[in-house]
């Protein structure tokens, strides 16, 4: 049984096919990658994914739960988190106040007992705190706890983000571009990083990128991408050396 | 124990806060209890507290949540009124003014809130300049609308209307009062503003704002600021984070408005116009936006300038606008800045990493 | 009827005035994003320039009406490019708040200067229109009403053509939609800036002798309200947008006239801002205005 299961998902802008007929299957526990040349509507199946963009034909379905017509909100609440591409933090917030602020929807207290920080609130907010320097530790940013988020460099940006994604306790996580902008040694710590959630939170992750390194070292399967249509799906190492695949990224920079 | 460092170091920013209004009151209150203190001090002392109060609000909403707001005056208008009415009506019934002014403070914030609820739901809908012009056109609306406002009784009971005529074409019968008279506005409220009530409304308003700034709804109201599409993704419901945002603005804005109400013995709506919702931006901009802190310290030395400045008679208020702009080229412009280093020769370099949290 | 039709005269010509105080507000918004809050005050000056060059030169000749008019257009505009070069150059990468604040101290500096000098009781305004307007059966019109829509409509036109077929005018349009694009493609952006204050500020000279001439009492504060209710006609016709206010400003001035003649002077500003209110909730970036979206 697949956690995420997308069917003829198709989204038109104007004219425009930009994403056309993409069936993916992501089963529970898998590292899946989604990968195609720059313009071929790999974001726009984020965005189709996460509900920013409503898709114009197609199903996708969580966990049995149609997607389909659910707002931003309400599927990060059934259990979809994402990163973005260009860095989305919370810029004026501190570094832990940004991971903290992803536990709203898990801690329960009134407005008034925020008034006072009376009641449920201390505790709560203990908790909070507690399992949110977990996650900064998991990602290496502990030490950054009180840095505004917009100060920190920009590896550590990208990390906060999947921090961040990860405190709304999702059973799925899409990763835009997860290591872009990233030297080497930055690239191979995330991996490190990525596989560790996947394996110790029980994550299901889906992510794009472009540096194959990084694909070809983590995702156990693919689905390419290319002018909005599957160009080729399966197992990484085959679908890498699919010669169709190949034509369609020479010249492309990876 | 770096963690329980952090926490406490939150917290204890929001202690010192608490401190300095602590000691302000007990500084003032005994400067004011040896006699010392002049006719225009005392004068001002209650003003003053309700500015900051509506500056701290209106914080809430431009610091807090990013949005431009120009309606401040709206709501202290609101409050003003409900609160006087309050009292001049129960001022028979509720001898006691320690039950009936809290009870007036309440009301005039509860309503306010929402007025601030109502104009809220069309309100956030919009984005950026948009939102400010039609808060400015919501407080110009409320405005006018107690500016004609006539709420009287006589042996019929209590007769509202929205234009003098009315009283005219059927007068008052019998014994008949007037509570609010159109643009003469409202007499005789009594005289409950204290500024001890003051600075405990104070107290109790930054123990709130600062608690909520540091609270789960605070965090979502923050998110939604910093990046909208970020805070849906990550699950905040942003017309609500704003709404709240935009709630507690009004009712503490309410709330100043009472405080200031009930220091006057006439007073007419026409006092809040847009001048004064800008006056109010002023001073939130000045403090330095999302801190609380600042706010208040802006706002005190703000309104307390020109009259300070009144010596200089017709300069003052040139001087102020001078000022005005001066800090603000001062504060924001890098060339400025560095021409006016050059000119002072003094170069002060300021570290802007740490978070100041809820200050 | 014809009673109608006179309000509705009225309303045109007030509205025409809005009109062209609402062309600076949107032009500067355009192109440097900010809200200009003195932009009303600069009317005020304007008015007190006419005045005072009308004292001295003298009513009689015709030269002198027309002197004082020069002088009045010319001080505005050069008021408007010497506050921009002062006061908004600096902050061009500031915080939005911190402009905002910057013009409501300008603002404030205006009006002191003007209190200053001047003092505050009202000064009265002669009108500097010779013509003595005409009636159409019943209903008269004024010369002030004549001549402010005449020169209202000839700015307008004049307006239009300049920005869509001059090369200045393209490049205010070109900084306006992207400003970083504009100048890799050649465009001066200070030079445009200041341009576009110049002709903003030209324009409420414009409206400062037509609201003088129509509304003779002239006190420090006379611009401030026309001046909210110009950018009350800019944000209704889509903030940004030339036509926009144009047609912003002739509807705010015909609803402000009309409501007063008919449902109550008392509430009709209460009026007008609930007409823009109702707009935005339909078209939340007014008439003309474009909708924007932001990319994820």
């Amino acid at each position: 049984m697949a956690l995420l299961e997308t069917k003829d998902l198709s989204i038109q802008f104007g004219g425009l096919k930009a994403v056309d007929r993409l069936n993916l299957s992501i089963k529970k526990g898998q590292l899946y990658g989604l990968i195609g040349p720059n313009g071929a509507g790999k974001t726009t199946v984020f965005n189709m994914l996460t509900g920013v963009y409503a898709p114009t034909s197609g199903t996708a379905v969580l966990d049995g739960v149609t997607l389909n017509g659910k707002s931003p909100v309400e599927i990060n609440k059934l259990g979809v988190a994402r990163t973005f591409q260009n860095i989305r933090l919370f810029g004026k917030m501190s570094v832990l106040d940004n991971v903290r602020l992803g536990f709203g929807n898990s801690i329960h207290y009134s407005l008034f007992e925020s008034f006072f920080h009376i009641g449920r609130y201390r505790k709560a907010e203990r908790e909070a705190t507690e399992k949110a320097m977990e996650l900064l530790k998991v990602f290496n940013l502990d030490g950054e706890k009180d840095y505004l988020a917009s100060n920190l460099p920009y590896g550590k940006q990208r990390r906060l983000e999947i921090a961040r994604a990860m405190a709304t306790g999702p059973k799925l996580l899409l990763l835009d571009e997860p290591a872009a902008g990233m030297n080497p040694n930055e690239t191979a710590d995330l991996m490190d990083t990525i596989r560790f959630v996947r394996d110790n939170f029980d994550m299901t992750i889906l992510l794009i990128e472009h540096d194959m390194k990084l694909v070809s070292g983590i995702c156990e399967e693919l689905t390419v991408l290319n002018f909005g249509t599957e160009l080729a799906k399966g197992p990484t190492a085959e679908v890498l050396n699919n010669p169709r695949v190949i034509t369609a990224y020479i010249g492309e920079d990876d | 124990m770096k963690k329980a460092l952090s926490i406490s170091r939150k917290a204890g920013d929001r202690y010192i806060t608490y401190l300095l209004l602590i000691v302000i009151f007990v500084g003032v209150q005994s400067f004011l209890n040896s006699g010392a203190a002049s006719r225009s001090f005392k004068g001002l002392l209650i003003p003053t507290c309700a500015y900051i109060l509506a500056a701290m609000a209106l914080n809430l909403v431009v610091g807090v949540s990013g949005e431009l707001s120009l309606g401040q005056a709206g709501f202290m208008c609101v409050g003003a009124f409900v609160g006087s009415l309050f009292s001049l009506l129960t001022e028979a019934t509720i001898a006691n003014p320690l039950i009936r002014f809290p009870l007036a403070l309440l009301l005039g914030g509860v309503v306010a809130g929402i007025f601030g609820f109502l104009i809220g739901i069309p309100v956030l809908r919009l984005r950026g300049d948009y939102l400010a012009i039609v808060t400015l056109a919501f407080g110009e609306i409320i405005k006018t609308i107690f500016n004609n406002l006539y709420i009287a009784s006589d042996d019929t009971g209590l007769r509202i209307a929205f234009s003098v005529d009315a009283f005219n074409e059927k007068p008052l019968a019998g014994n008949a009062t007037y509570y609010i008279k159109g643009a003469q506005g409202i007499n005789g409220t009594p005289q409950d503003s204290t500024f001890a009530i003051c600075m405990i409304v104070l107290l109790i308003a930054a123990v709130i704002m600062l608690n909520f700034m540091d609270s789960k709804q605070g965090r979502a109201v923050m998110a939604a600021r910093d990046n909208r599409i970020a805070a849906e993704a990550m699950g905040v419901n942003v017309t609500r984070a704003k709404m709240t945002a935009f709630v507690m603005s009004a009712f503490f804005g309410g709330v100043a408005g009472v405080l200031y109400s009930h220091n006057l013995n006439s007073l007419i709506a026409t006092k809040f116009d847009y001048n004064l919702s800008i006056l109010i931006l002023v001073f939130v901009v000045l403090g330095g936006m999302n801190k609380m802190r600042g706010v208040m310290i802006s706002t005190t030395v703000l309104y307390i300038l020109p009259e300070v400045l009144r010596a200089l008679k017709d300069y003052r208020m040139l001087i102020y606008a001078i000022v005005l702009i001066v800090m603000m080229l001062l504060t924001n412009s890098k060339s400025v800045r560095a021409f006016a280093e050059k000119v002072t020769g003094a170069l002060k370099p300021k570290k802007k990493n740490q978070t100041g949290g809820a200050e | 009827m014809s009673s109608f039709f006179s309000y509705l005269i009225t309303g045109i010509s007030l509205g025409s005035i809005y009109a062209l105080i609402a062309l600076g507000y949107t032009m500067v918004y355009g192109i440097a994003k900010m809200l200009n809050f003195a932009h009303g005050d600069v009317i005020m000056i304007g008015g007190y320039i006419v005045f005072t060059a009308v004292s001295t030169l003298g009513w009689s000749s015709g030269l002198g009406i027309f002197g004082a008019i020069f002088c009045g257009i010319l001080g505005c505009l050069l008021l408007g490019v010497l506050v921009e070069k002062v006061a908004y150059k600096p902050l061009r990468n500031a915080p939005s708040l911190a402009v905002l604040i910057t013009a409501i101290g300008v603002s404030y500096l205006l009006q002191n200067i003007a209190l200053l000098i001047f003092g505050s009781n009202p000064k009265n305004f002669s009108s500097v229109v010779m013509f003595d307007g005409f009636s159409i059966g019943k209903v008269r019109i004024s010369g002030e009403t004549v001549v402010t829509i005449a020169v209202s409509v000839l700015i307008m036109i004049g307006l239009t053509l300049f920005v869509n077929h001059t090369k200045s005018g393209m490049a205010m349009l070109a900084v306006s939609e992207d400003k970083g694009a504009a100048q890799l493609m050649g465009v001066n952006v200070n030079r445009t800036i200041s341009l576009t204050f110049a002709i903003g500020s030209a324009l409420a000279g414009v409206a400062s002798i037509l609201l003088c001439s129509t509304y003779p009492l002239l006190s420090p504060y006379t611009g401030a309200m026309p001046g909210i209710k110009a950018f009350t006609a800019a944000v209704f016709g889509g903030i940004g947008s030339i036509p926009g206010a144009m047609i912003g400003g002739v509807i705010l001035g015909v609803i402000e006239s009309l409501s007063k003649a008919y449902i109550s002077s008392q509430f009709s500003d209460a009026i007008v801002f609930g007409v823009l209110i109702i707009v935005l909730l339909v078209k939340p970036t007014g008439i003309m205005g474009k909708k924007l979206n932001e990319k994820v």
